[in-house]
């Protein structure tokens, strides 16, 4: 994972509520054994119709969205399936961040591994990026804030341990692996307990 | 003082969690499928790792599985090339990496949250996750059951751990008793509609009361899986003397003393009675009728004998009302029905077949209605076969499959055409989650089977006499 300290770009955006992982990236793009290639699929049906032509009323389609790397979505964005390939799709597309007034648990935890900024913000700064496509923002990781086009400036959580990672480009792996001490102390200390697992 | 979540997150703590990292939580049980493991191997790979505890992971074949006979035994090709390659990658991976594998013509494979419980591979205080979000379900046998990301899969085959921070809890607390005709389904239908689809958000849901304590094993099952529906990563219910009938006989049981120890363990699992629950939401059993349906996603659910609400200032449901070709204000009964489907992870068990049959035997499929029956695992197969189960199905006019996750999300050609009307038993009414264009309505086996045999949308105490 590359470090990220700051990500400035217009927004694209999605106003409407719960996004399902299954919008993100449709059950049949699943059949891969690769995390690669996603982004041609993102969104596939609310980008494409039956015939494989562009929606033009698709905010993706309009060509002011190009090279947008700030997604803003509708409250409850991510939610549903736990399918990595959600973060792995907006990632491919060219997004490095999803700001929503709530993030689904499981999509903001596959986000935060892959270095996908999810920014939770308040309702009222949602409500106004909903309103402002293609506003210029900046999404400041080491400061934890969101900067808005008038300079305003709100903080987004983000706990200290995904904050160092994405900082660092640290992947939790290499952490984990560093606790093989502890792990096989909790075995040795859990055996009897976790005899019925045998 | 504790609740149970707490209790079983202690006894797994490898490192507590601190202010600035997250706890190593150690994991009992790791299920995977095709799907969501392959890109985990992969990274197996690129790192020169092996799974640290080969023997605590449990593979199985179901989302892109065919469904049909002939494609698994009688010799025919998988029809979708993709599907065959997932299917014959994980074969591999499982070989490569000593993963034990119940492969496409295993008499024991089947839907991931159908196996874990069915074969004791779930068992109360343990931690088990799989790279499904449906893996909430397992929570129903009182353990700490979460779906995980592919990078998380990886994260267990290597350390048999995982990063995780502690989560809220909430209590749902349903008083009384379901009436006759309202299940298991109707109950978490109910529950989701009236907390939102992000009610749960951020907690580990305990459903605890008269009416949950009720329920038989496979019904609880059944509300653990849509948890996640909630926004909830984990649902759970406390072990009692259901939890224990259910386990008995499973066939990876501890036996004897050991069958002794575990039950005094598992004893003490249940939430003390003075525990603190971060919120509390109260419901009266007795009040829940047959639910459905009529929106995108499974918040958006009325009775059956209701009338779809009019939100129409809410762009979202003017929305999802355009997609699925609904009009607010309509009574939802009667609407006309092209698909029945009945199966999946969250109904897909035994007592959901029998309840489906009890209702179509000796019955036919209205004309034009296509009703897919499809076992949640080879084991509910061979069981609903020996009680003729698949008789009364197959007389009724509808299809009888071999097992796997199959329409409910449509990844091994088991799809609703668009525009179709599906009503459906599985747990997403997403857009186009059974297929591009499909309009899912979400219902108990009880109803999907009414609605079957009338060609529309029946809340099914009509046809029972209730």
């Amino acid at each position: 994972m590359q470090p990220i300290r700051q990500i400035r770009s217009r927004t694209a955006v999605l106003p409407a509520s719960n996004i399902d992982t299954d919008q993100i990236i449709p059950a049949r793009f699943l059949r891969t054994t690769s995390r690669e290639g996603l982004g041609k699929n993102l969104f596939n049906d609310w980008r494409y119709d039956g015939n494989g032509a562009p929606r033009l009323d698709f905010a993706l389609n309009d060509p002011a969205t190009a090279g947008c790397q700030i997604l803003v979505g509708g409250r409850n964005f991510g939610c549903g399936s736990s399918r990595e390939h959600a973060p792995w799709a907006l990632l491919d597309y060219g997004f490095r961040a999803v700001i929503s007034s709530e993030i689904a648990d499981i999509f903001r935890n596959n986000s935060l591994k892959n270095g996908l900024v999810p920014v939770l913000v308040d309702e009222a700064t949602s409500a106004w990026l909903l309103a402002h496509p293609g506003a210029e923002v900046t999404i400041d990781i080491d400061r934890t804030t969101l900067t808005l086009p008038d300079g305003r400036s709100v903080r987004f959580p983000l706990a200290s341990f995904d904050r160092y990672c994405l900082l660092n480009g640290v992947d939790e792996l290499g952490f984990l692996l560093d606790k093989l001490p502890a792990i096989e102390a909790y075995e040795a200390r859990s055996a009897q307990l976790r005899q019925q697992y045998a | 003082m504790k609740t149970m979540y707490q209790k079983i997150w202690e006894q797994h703590e490898v490192v507590p969690e601190s202010a600035d990292t997250p706890a190593v939580l150690y994991i009992d049980r790791h299920l995977i499928h095709e799907v969501t493991s392959p890109q985990a191997f992969t990274l197996l790979r690129q790192r020169g790792l092996k799974l640290r505890r080969p023997e605590l992971t449990f593979a199985t074949i179901d989302h892109s599985s065919p469904t049909r006979t002939e494609q698994i035994f009688g010799g025919a090709p998988i029809a979708i090339e993709s599907a065959a390659r997932q299917i014959s990658e994980l074969e591999r991976n499982c070989a490569e990496f000593g993963v034990q594998l119940l492969g496409l013509k295993h008499p024991q494979r089947g839907i991931v949250h159908v196996i874990g419980p069915e074969l004791g591979l779930t068992l109360p205080g343990c931690t088990l996750v799989c790279g499904d979000s449906h893996t909430s379900t397992h929570g129903a046998l009182g353990a700490l059951a979460f779906g995980i990301g592919t990078t998380e899969v990886a994260h267990v085959f290597a350390t048999q751990c995982l990063l995780q921070r502690r989560a809220r809890t909430l209590a749902i607390q349903v008083s009384g008793t379901l009436a006759e005709g309202v299940t298991a389904k109707d109950l978490i239908l109910a529950i989701i509609s009236r907390i939102g689809v992000a009610g749960g958000t951020g907690h580990v849901i305990e459903y605890r009361g008269s009416a949950v304590t009720a329920l038989g094993m496979e019904e609880r099952l059944t509300v653990c899986n849509m948890s996640i529906e909630a926004g909830a990563r984990a649902g759970m219910i406390a072990p009692d003397e259901v939890t224990y009938a259910y386990l008995q006989s499973r066939p990876r049981m501890p036996r004897g003393a050991a069958w002794r120890d575990a039950l005094q363990y598992w004893g003490s699992l249940p939430s003390d009675a003075d525990a603190h629950f971060d919120s509390e939401v109260q419901l009266d059993g007795a009040a829940v009728e047959p639910m459905i349906t009529y929106g995108t996603h499974p918040g958006m659910a009325v009775p059956v004998s209701g009338s779809i609400p009019d939100n129409s200032s809410d762009p979202v449901f003017v929305h999802a009302l355009s997609y699925m070709g609904l009009k607010a204000g309509q009574p939802i009964a009667d609407q006309r029905v092209d698909v029945v489907f009945i199966g999946s992870c969250t109904n897909g068990r035994l007592s959901d077949l029998r309840s489906a049959a009890r209702v179509l035997a000796g019955h036919k499929i209205a004309r034009g209605v296509r009703a897919l029956v499809v076992p949640g695992s080879q084991q509910v197969k061979q069981a609903a076969e020996a009680e003729g189960l698949d008789r009364i199905f197959r007389e009724a006019g509808a299809e009888w499959r071999e097992s796997g996750c199959s329409m409910c999300i449509g990844m091994n050609g088991d799809t609703v055409e668009k525009g179709q009307y599906a009503l459906s038993t599985s747990n997403r009414n997403f857009e186009g989650r059974q297929g591009p264009g499909a309009r899912t309505l979400l219902v108990s086996p009880l109803t999907a089977a009414a609605s079957a045999l009338r060609g529309c949308v029946t809340d099914p105490r009509e046809l029972m006499g209730v």
